[in-house]
């Protein structure tokens, strides 16, 4: 009884228990959801949240927030493919790596700001996403480049199969290669928070930044670490996105980060910091694109879908606060007696 | 010639425009226990925060083993074997037992990966020398304030430890805890290890000190061996002033109406059959142990814990209790032990924080608040209460302990009540501010009011009331008038009891 109050009280375990009703749930109305095609579309259709969720982990974590890694994605990809298109350079890896430096470039500007004026992490990267957005719109350019006009590398990519399976309900089912890159990514911040020091420093920030500095932690170091690493995994999900919609778009991408942070809280971590694991987080994210992407087989519209996670985000998140209040209550009746 | 281990040199720091310390200079020798004393806002807190590297002084300079420090940093200070145990514990609630105690070493031998078999193995090494068993895996955030305060202490037994400073450890602590804290302090000086004690309990001091250093204002006024050093002396170098020591005289014969009336008053599980009256001009003090229903009777009084039977009569009229505001309607107010979290709004300025309660009065015309009333009162309140700011509109938290219950008291007074409940009044404040506020408590008294002061304090009790009820176990067992009875006699009945259990 013990053990499962306590496994109940896990984040993981409710977010875990939520997505197999709900799985169920829309099995029964549609037996076609627990078809192979349609897990490895969801797996797909989780791959660009999944990354950015990874970053915002460790930014919740530490205690601050980030919304500006949307515009560092969307800058990080648009310039790469303009780049590409303007050299005639058509290399994989040296697409990843120029996302990759520009998207931390932008990251070292937020931690700039942010280590050294010591400002509120909210303002700074609400500040940026409007000033990264702009700045590529107007010096940069807004036209869509569609990738197969200037990059076959990039096309290629995005035909990219990971595991190809033949449907029995005919044709083939396919997992997109990019698959990787989130499982790569997830195991990376994985063994980061839960076996380096650097990991250890991030979840003493987010418990308690003055005690983090007694300790001897070097406090901005690792805040130029934290910015940074959201930069470069958002340029690099910059170019991941380019590749799965085939297009690049200087307007799109902007608009997911409250779908990413909604996954991320939903997952367990707090707003408050010191708080959140990766395998919590990628549930998250699965319950959130699962309602994204599956509530249509319900037949519910699409505007319902806001509504939903709306609800989850307020059930879910209080949840453990009631949880938590519960216990204080139950403590301070035993000290009294 | 004994080996110095820190050498402080003419410290100076100033924190907009107030000058914290002024040209301090201290010495600390190996395996010493060295007492640092003063009043709250002496500046013993930022000498701590500047020998671990916190803050950067102003002037001077810092000596480690022989090694002179200008930019000492925390990771500096730490290694070179200097531990500090604050006031606050600096713990991170959101992880476990064994890192919190063992995280510290981890950064100090500059580890770059996390082995979790040896940090639980510190941590229980680190649990063993001081004696104590806790779960190792449990969440600091959900332990109390006492294991939160012996896994700090345990966090600073380190094998490299040189010096240990103790930033007034035994706030949290009951009795026999603080025994225990006695012997761990003794077992590390045996080992060599250095202590910096800072208090300002003096009977700790007296207990533990070898040397007695006394801040004031930001100087050091006294640095000797504690042997020659009086109790009379070091209050009087504290706060630059004797205290006198005198007990209330409740003249006001006890005629008419009682002002507060408690009639076999019983909540269930928290105390029972309760019954006493409360006279204007009178301060009764209600003691006993930690959960013999001191506090849960003050928060049926109060109406956050209303009581389940009995009457209570305010002016010899039977009042319901059943929510604060029914209390504050009858002219109750109360003061709370936490004054942190249940009786400021720490980051608000002193004057909110003074009117919150009293809003309604400063109202104008057009339902406003009057900001030439509201300033008026504020003044008023500052001076009577000698609340020590520069400027009312400074947040609470930039004050010190004393005068933070100082603002407490006077958000209260201001909405006027008649009966005055405080619990605690002075816990965690020190000598010259306590003298102070029970001046304060009594000269409300001799106004009129009814005051209930609820409080372990033998001594406070001794000295503020006229009436000392005891408690035990939810029941009212003795009542003392405080010119009938010595000190050590009460103290005697109450181990007594206490040893009854």
């Amino acid at each position: 009884m013990a053990t499962l109050r306590r496994l109940l009280a896990r984040q993981e375990v409710i977010i875990a228990l939520t997505i197999i009703i709900l799985s169920i749930f829309i099995g029964l109305v549609n037996p076609s959801f627990f078809s192979i095609p349609n897990v490895f579309r969801i797996l797909r259709s989780g791959i660009i949240v999944g990354m950015f969720a990874m970053g915002v982990l460790i930014v919740l974590i530490s205690g601050g927030i980030d919304v500006s890694f949307p515009a560092i994605a969307v800058s990080a990809m648009y310039i790469t493919v303009v780049f590409i298109r303007d050299t005639g350079i058509d290399s994989l890896v040296l697409s990843f790596v120029v996302a990759g430096l520009i998207g931390l470039a932008l990251g070292l500007f937020n931690a700039f700001f942010i280590a050294l004026f010591k400002l509120p992490t909210l303002i700074v990267t609400l500040g940026t996403l409007s000033l990264f957005r702009g700045l590529l719109l107007f010096f940069v350019g807004s036209q869509r480049i569609r990738i197969a006009e200037v990059s076959p590398v990039l096309s290629d990519l995005s035909r990219g199969n990971l595991i190809t399976i033949d449907n029995p309900a005919g044709g083939v089912a396919n997992l997109h290669i990019a698959f990787v890159f989130l499982v790569v990514l997830a195991v990376i911040v994985w063994l980061l928070l839960r076996y380096t020091m650097l990991g250890r420093a991030i979840y003493a920030m987010g418990g308690d930044l003055e005690a983090a500095e007694r300790v001897g932690f070097n406090v901005r170091r690792t805040q130029f670490f934290i910015y940074g690493f959201v930069g470069l995994v958002a340029g690099i999900t910059g170019i991941v996105y380019c590749s799965l919609s085939r297009e690049a778009d200087p307007f799109s991408i902007v608009g997911i980060e409250l779908d990413v942070i909604a996954a991320v809280v939903l997952g367990g971590a707090s707003i408050m910091g010191g708080r959140g694991t990766v395998v919590g987080t990628l549930l998250g994210v699965l319950l959130i694109t699962l309602i994204s992407s599956s509530l249509v087989l319900l037949g519910i519209s699409s505007d319902w879908q806001r509504f939903v996670v709306g609800i989850l985000i307020i059930i879910g998140t209080s949840i453990p606060v009631l949880q938590l209040r519960q216990r204080q209550r139950t403590q301070s009746a035993a000290q009294a007696v | 010639m004994p080996e110095v281990f820190l050498e402080a040199n003419h410290i100076s720091k100033s924190f907009v425009g107030v000058q914290a310390l002024q040209d301090v200079s201290l010495k600390i020798e190996k395996g010493e226990v060295a007492c640092l004393v003063g009043e709250n806002g002496s500046g013993k807190s930022t000498f701590i925060k500047i020998i671990c590297g916190v803050y950067a002084p102003d002037q001077g300079e810092i000596i480690i083993n022989g090694k002179t420090y200008r930019h000492l940093r925390p990771i500096d200070s730490i290694r070179e074997g200097i531990q500090v145990i604050f006031q606050d514990f600096s713990l991170f609630p959101n992880l476990t037992v064994a890192e919190n105690i063992a995280l510290n070493d981890q950064v100090a031998r500059g580890r770059q990966l996390v082995n979790w078999g040896t940090i639980k193995k510190i941590a229980r090494e680190a649990l063993d020398q001081i004696e104590i068993d806790l779960p190792l895996d449990a969440t600091v955030g959900e332990m109390s304030v006492a294991n939160k305060q012996l896994i700090a202490i345990s966090r600073a037994m380190q094998q490299n430890a040189r010096l240990v400073v103790m930033d007034e450890p035994t706030t949290a602590l009951t009795r026999k805890e603080v025994e225990v804290l006695y012997r761990i302090v003794r077992g590390l000086r045996e080992r060599g290890i250095a202590i910096l004690f800072v208090s300002h309990k003096l009977n700790e001091v007296q207990v533990l000190a070898e040397r007695v250093v006394i801040l004031r204002n930001g100087s050091k006024v006294v640095d000797s061996p504690a042997k020659e050093l009086t109790q009379e002396k070091i209050v009087l170098s504290m706060t630059g002033h004797t205290i006198a020591d005198s007990r209330y005289e409740y003249s006001t014969p006890k005629t008419g109406q009682p002002l507060l009336r408690l009639e076999k008053l019983s909540r269930k599980g928290s105390f029972r059959d309760i019954s006493f009256d409360l006279y204007p001009g009178e301060i009764i003090g209600v003691t006993g142990l930690l959960g013999s229903g001191r506090t849960e009777l003050a928060l049926a009084l109060f109406g956050s814990h209303p009581a389940d039977q009995g009457t209570i009569k305010v002016d010899g009229q039977a009042v319901k209790i059943n929510s604060i505001q029914d209390a504050i309607k009858h002219g109750i107010g109360y003061v709370p032990e936490d004054r942190l979290t249940e009786g400021l709004f720490l980051e608000r300025s002193i004057g909110d924080n003074i009117v919150v309660r009293s809003l309604k009065t400063l109202l104008n015309r057009s339902g406003m608040v009057d900001a030439v009333k509201k300033h008026t009162e504020i003044q008023t309140w500052v001076n009577n209460l000698h609340i020590k700011t520069s400027d009312p509109l400074m947040a609470v938290k930039s004050l010190s302990g004393g005068n933070q219950q100082r603002v407490v008291i006077a958000k209260w007074l201001a909405s006027l009540p008649r009966i005055l409940i405080l619990n605690g009044p002075t816990v965690g404040v020190d000598v010259g501010s306590k003298a102070e506020i029970h001046g304060i408590v009594k000269g409300l008294a001799q106004q009129g009011l009814g005051i209930i002061v609820i409080s372990d304090d033998i001594p406070e009790l001794m000295q503020v009331c006229n009436r000392i009820l005891l408690m035990q176990r939810g029941a009212l067992v003795e009542s003392f008038e405080t010119k009938n009875i010595a000190e050590a006699a009460l103290a005697d009945r109450l181990v007594e009891t206490i040893g009854g259990d």
